[in-house]
Formats: C-alpha cells, sequence, structure tokens
C-alpha cells in the first residue's frame, strides 16, 4: 500500500463541497438532486447531502447493469437495486463518485440516469480525479487532482471512517 | 436423471450454465438467483423498464406448448434485458411439417442465437436439447411434461422470500393435482433445499404420485387437517389436459373435499399467504373470493416472476 497520509478525507470533502456550491451559484442551480454511484459514491453524495442541506434525499445508483464490461469481469451475485426516489425528469442532478478513473463508469451511470428521465443537466462531482481516462468525460466539481502510474489504483474504503488507500495492482498480481 | 443433469446445468467453475430443473443445483445458487432477481426489482421502477445486460444476444422462445402467463413473462424478462428475442410459433412452423426437434434445434443454432427458453409436452426435452446444443447456448427449462417447471418454483420460492422473510419456520402446504404437476416436484425440491420447516401435501389418493413422501412430504388426505398453522397455502390447478382417465368425478366434487375456502383458510396461521401458479380454475381449486382476497399473493407471483427470470437469463447467459 502507498502513503496517503496528505490525502484527509475532511479537508477534500470541504473543498469539494465548495466547488459544488460555487458551481450550484454559477449554473443557478435549482433544488439540485444528489445521486451517488454505489457504494464510495453513495457515502461521499451523503456527506455532501447534509453539508449542502440538499431538500430530497440522496439517489442511489447501482451501475452493475449498465457496465460495459459485465460480461469480461463477471457480475457480483448481489447487486444492491438502485434507488431514486425523486423524479429524475426535468432536474439538475449532481452526480457524485469517489473516484474518477477510466470515465466508464460515469457513461455507465448517465445510461441508467436517462433510463429514469432526461434531466435537464447533470454535473459531475468526484473526491478525486485521477489520470487515465479512456473516454471524453471530465468532472465539473473535483476534491483533489492527483496523478499515479498506471497500474496504482486509488480506492475509498468506508462508510465509517471514510479512507482512501492507493495499491499497486501490477505488482500484486505478478 | 438427476447425476447428468448436475452435470449439464453447471458450467466447470460451478456457475448456471443451463436451468433445467431444481436437481443438481444447491442452496448457495438458489439463494443467488433470488439476490439477483432482488437487485431486478427496481428495474421497474424506471421511466425506460430496461437494462442492456443482454443487449445484442439473441433468446429463441420455443414453446411447443401453450401458455400465456410463463411465455410473456419470459418475454418481458428478456426485453427488459434488451435481449432480441425469437418467438417459434409452433403450430405454423416446419415442426408440424415434420421436421424432428433435433432438425429445428440445428437450424436455429445455425442463425447464431444465444438461448433457447423451451416449453415441451415430454418431460426431458429442455435436458435432450441441451445435451445438443453446442457451447455457448444456454437452455431454460420453461415446463416440461409432467417432470419440472424451475422458474415457477423459482418465482413461488421468491414470493415466499420477499413476504415471509426466509424458509426456516414456515410450514407450506400444497393442496391438488401433485401426480401431474411438474410444478408441485419443481417446489417440493426447493422447499426442501431451502429448508423449510415442515412441507405437506394434501391431495386425493389418485392424484398423488409413488414418490410423494421421499421428497419429504407429509401426505394429508383431509384439507381441513392439512391447512392447520400453515403459513403458506399453495392450490395447483387441476390439469384436465393431462388426466387420461377420469381420476376425479368432476370440478365440483374436487372443490368440496378439496378447493380452498375462507372457512378452511381459518385453520390456517393468521397471516398465511394463498399461492396459485395460474391459471386458477374459479370455484374448482379456491372459492372465487378467496383468489381476490387479501391473503392471495397470486398477482405478485407474476411480477416477481419477471425478475426471477431476468435473474436466471442473466446468469446462465454470462457463465460461459
Amino acid at each position: 500500500m502507498i502513503e496517503t497520509q496528505h490525502l484527509d478525507i475532511t479537508t477534500l470533502l470541504s473543498k469539494l463541497e465548495r466547488a459544488v456550491q460555487k458551481e450550484i451559484n454559477t449554473k443557478n442551480l435549482k433544488d439540485p438532486l444528489i445521486v451517488g454511484i454505489h457504494t464510495g459514491g453513495t457515502w461521499i453524495a451523503e456527506k455532501l447531502h447534509s453539508r449542502l442541506g440538499l431538500k430530497d434525499p440522496p439517489g442511489v445508483l447501482n451501475i452493475s447493469f449498465y457496465r460495459d464490461d459485465f460480461s469480461q469481469i463477471g457480475m457480483h451475485p448481489h447487486v444492491t437495486p438502485s434507488h431514486l426516489q425523486s423524479v429524475v425528469e426535468g432536474r439538475d442532478v449532481l452526480l457524485v463518485d469517489d473516484v474518477l478513473f477510466t470515465g466508464r463508469t460515469i457513461r455507465a451511470a448517465m445510461n441508467e440516469i436517462f433510463d429514469y428521465g432526461r434531466p435537464n443537466q447533470i454535473i459531475l462531482a468526484v473526491l478525486i480525479d485521477r489520470n487515465g481516462r479512456q473516454i471524453p468525460i471530465q468532472a465539473d466539481c473535483v476534491g483533489e487532482k492527483i496523478m499515479l502510474e498506471s497500474g496504482h489504483r486509488i480506492k475509498l474504503i468506508g462508510p465509517d471512517p471514510l479512507q482512501l488507500i492507493i495499491r499497486d495492482c501490477e505488482s500484486e498480481s505478478t | 436423471m438427476t447425476d447428468l443433469e448436475n452435470n449439464i446445468q453447471l458450467g466447470k467453475n460451478g456457475r448456471l450454465r443451463h436451468f433445467l430443473s431444481i436437481d443438481g443445483l444447491n442452496k448457495a445458487l438458489l439463494n443467488e438467483i433470488m439476490d439477483r432477481a432482488e437487485s431486478f426489482t427496481s428495474v421497474a421502477a424506471q421511466t425506460v423498464k430496461k437494462v442492456p445486460l443482454l443487449r445484442g444476444k439473441t433468446i429463441v422462445n420455443l414453446f411447443f406448448e401453450n401458455s400465456t402467463r410463463t411465455r410473456t413473462t419470459f418475454e418481458l424478462a428478456e426485453k427488459r434485458l434488451s435481449a432480441d428475442i425469437l418467438n417459434i410459433n409452433i403450430a405454423t412452423s416446419a415442426t408440424s411439417k415434420g421436421e424432428s426437434l433435433l432438425d429445428t434445434i440445428r437450424n436455429l443454432e445455425a442463425m447464431e442465437v444465444d438461448m433457447f427458453v423451451v416449453r415441451h409436452g415430454e418431460s426431458g426435452a429442455a435436458h435432450f436439447i441441451a445435451s445438443c446444443v453446442k457451447p455457448h447456448i444456454s437452455v431454460i427449462n420453461g415446463g416440461d411434461g409432467c417432470h419440472a417447471h424451475p422458474t415457477q418454483a423459482m418465482l413461488d420460492m421468491f414470493t415466499i422470500r420477499k413476504i415471509k422473510g426466509g424458509f426456516e419456520n414456515l410450514t407450506v402446504v400444497i393442496i391438488g393435482d401433485i401426480l401431474h404437476s411438474r410444478v408441485a416436484r419443481s417446489q417440493l425440491r426447493a422447499l426442501k433445499m431451502l429448508g423449510a420447516k415442515e412441507i405437506r401435501i394434501v391431495a386425493p389418493k389418485t392424484l398423488l404420485p409413488s414418490f410423494a413422501e421421499s421428497l419429504g412430504a407429509k401426505v394429508f388426505h383431509d384439507i381441513e387437517i392439512g391447512v392447520e398453522n400453515a403459513d403458506v397455502i399453495i392450490a395447483l390447478r387441476l390439469q384436465k389436459e393431462r388426466m387420461q382417465s377420469a381420476l376425479l368425478p368432476s370440478g365440483n366434487e374436487y372443490f368440496n373435499r378439496f378447493g380452498l375456502t375462507e372457512r378452511r383458510i381459518e385453520k390456517a396461521n393468521p397471516d398465511v399467504i394463498v399461492m396459485h401458479p395460474g391459471p386458477i380454475n374459479r370455484g374448482v381449486e379456491m372459492e372465487s373470493k378467496v383468489a381476490d382476497s387479501p391473503y392471495s399473493v397470486i398477482l405478485r407471483q407474476v411480477t416477481f416472476g419477471i425478475s426471477i427470470r431476468m435473474a436466471i437469463m442473466s446468469m446462465a447467459m454470462h457463465s460461459k
């Protein structure tokens, strides 16, 4: 495991909260509907939800059925169902994930959101924005931008306490 | 057939490859199917009731026997998984012109299909097809003769688990034509595998197969005693089309002796649920008002049938 002490969760959450608040003000978002991607994204979404005092309960997206790689990696047998209590149609959606890496998860999440209705706009907020994009997707609000070697993976574990860990997957698998 | 099915249903990795009967599966796998079905229950809440899991896969519905509920819920499940579907109408197909079952299968294989859902009047038909198809093709049994109807049994188990939470403390009573019922055979095995506390069968002697007690069920011929303290009552349809001789005088007489009435249900536990695989003969297997009563979960069975079929098909398709 690689040292991550410089990535203090509370500090990162505060930075992300300020970035989201700025986005809400500049884009004049009305009662944004916050939606977290299972599981790390939902933890971050819950924290942001209470910090920002949003009205609607946070939604949960489980994108397992929308992944583009399910036939290669198989699927976890028990996929927690997605849970969007509020209507998506016409809403300003604040989509939240823990780590933005290849961009594929976000693509799958946006596909799923559109199956619930047509949002007015989607804002993407991520705690960590790391290098390694494979499709042209970028975050609107970021807690911290970091550069990692290609074999390294950063992962949020939690929910209590939340902690970021970095692993060298290439050396672990060999 | 059990050993063969055991080998053929599961892939080398122990995952579900074909789904032919409850025999040869295990408790963990049955729970995995129900867990997966639970995950699919949210799809119906979407504006677009679809997930892209089986996008680009082709599923052939081969129904050699009539069916409404099973065929339509399979078709809906396939559509909600985004699969492409071929419905072969056997009555107007080449089979009716004399083509053999194997030739029909070989021709459909040549069209690069990925899965067969089979209903057939002969016991073992789905198993036969599974034993001859190419390795990338999965076969799902939608009911074969008097042998098995495992997707129906699984949707019944899922309904029980959803409402009762588990099986360990349950007394489950199955009433009716056990002899001709592939549903009952599959249910008995699934209930036993999942650890139901007590399994009872209530049936006339003429509609009871010799193996009934070997499946771990207690046999009753008096419905009033059979439903005492029951948590789940499953009424089976009288299968008139499968009866080769007069095993019963009339539907009316059957109702008098074995029909489920509100008065008889009072002997069961107060929170008992009443199930029926459909189609119901009102006034034969149960009083009409029982079918519409708060005890009845018959329509919820239909809804859960879609999720359970989505679960089974997605698991089998992704096991290779």
